[in-house]
C-alpha cells in the first residue's frame, strides 16, 4: 500500500515537472497576438464550445431532449492521476449515428469534443482529454435525429486545466 | 515535420484509423512562468477523408489534451487506399497528412 503511494507520487511530480518544463517552453515559443484574432475554422460550432452548462452545449449543438440510454457505452478510467491526459471512448450500436460529443461539465467550458459521422463511420470514438478536476463524462450520441446519453464518473487527483 | 501520424488498418470492409497530432492544444487557462496566461492555441477542427469524401470530422476545443489522439473506423475503404486527414487551429493554422490503408 504505502510502496504503491510513494510509486504514484513520485509519477505526479514527475508529470508536473513535464508539464512545467512545457509550458517553458511554449511561453517562449509563443506566436505574435495577432494571430490570436484570425478566425475560427470553417463549420467549428464555437457557440458550443464557448458554453459553459451542459444544457448550453446541447441547446447550441442539438434540438430535442436527452435521453440515457443502455445502448451507448462510454468508458473512462475510473481514477485519473494526470487530468491532463485522460482516454475516452464512445460507442454505440445504436443505428443511424450522425455525431457522438463527449461533455466534461466540471471543466470551464462544457464541450470537449464533438465528432461528425459520415454514412461510412462506424459508431465510435476514442480520444484523450484534460479534466481540471473529478467529474462526470457524458458521452451524447445523435442517432436517427434522436438524442442518447451515457455518463461516467472520472477522480481526478491532478487537474489538468493549469489552475 | 509533419504534424499528423496514422495509421490506417483495414479488416474485411472496416478500417480501423489511429491519429497522434503534434499540437500544444494551449486552453488559455494556463500561466507561463512570468506569471501571463499563455493564450488558447487548439485544433478546432480534424477532417479525415477518403476519396476526397470526408469520413470522420472531428470538432475539439481546448479541453483535448496536448498531441492529442483519436481512434475511429469507417467502412468502404480497401488496403492500398490513401486516407487524407486535414487540421485547422483557432490561428489559422493548417496542415494536411496522408497515410496509406495497410
Amino acid at each position: 500500500m504505502s510502496l504503491h503511494h510513494t510509486a504514484s507520487q513520485e509519477a505526479t511530480r514527475r508529470t508536473a515537472l513535464r508539464l512545467l518544463a512545457g509550458l517553458g517552453l511554449y511561453g517562449i515559443t509563443m506566436p505574435s497576438i495577432g494571430q490570436a484574432f484570425a478566425s475560427d475554422a470553417p463549420g467549428w460550432p464555437e457557440a458550443a464550445f464557448k458554453a459553459k452548462t451542459q444544457d448550453e452545449v446541447l441547446a447550441a449543438l442539438y434540438k430535442g431532449k436527452l435521453e440515457m440510454s443502455k445502448d451507448v457505452t462510454i468508458e473512462t478510467p475510473e481514477i485519473a492521476e494526470n487530468g491532463a491526459v485522460v482516454p475516452v471512448s464512445v460507442s454505440t450500436k445504436l443505428p443511424g449515428v450522425t455525431s457522438i460529443s463527449i461533455l466534461v461539465p466540471e471543466n470551464p467550458y462544457a464541450l470537449a469534443a464533438s465528432y461528425k459521422l459520415a454514412d461510412a463511420s462506424m459508431a465510435m470514438v476514442g480520444c484523450r482529454l484534460k479534466m481540471a478536476k473529478t467529474t462526470k463524462v457524458i458521452a451524447v450520441v445523435e442517432a436517427g435525429g434522436k438524442l442518447y446519453a451515457a455518463s461516467s464518473d472520472v477522480k481526478v487527483t491532478l487537474g489538468g486545466c493549469g489552475g | 515535420m509533419p504534424s499528423i501520424r496514422m495509421k490506417a488498418i483495414s479488416s474485411g470492409d472496416t478500417t480501423e484509423v489511429q491519429a497522434l497530432v503534434q499540437h500544444p492544444m494551449d486552453s488559455g487557462f494556463v500561466k507561463d512562468p512570468s506569471g501571463a496566461l499563455i493564450p488558447p492555441h487548439h485544433i478546432e477542427t480534424l477532417v479525415f477523408s477518403h476519396n476526397d469524401k470526408p469520413v470522420f470530422t472531428a470538432y475539439w476545443g481546448p479541453a483535448v489534451s496536448k498531441d492529442p489522439y483519436v481512434k475511429f473506423a469507417f467502412k468502404g475503404a480497401a488496403k492500398g487506399d490513401t486516407l487524407q486527414a486535414t487540421w485547422i487551429d483557432n490561428m489559422g493554422k493548417t496542415d494536411t497528412g496522408t497515410a496509406k490503408i495497410a
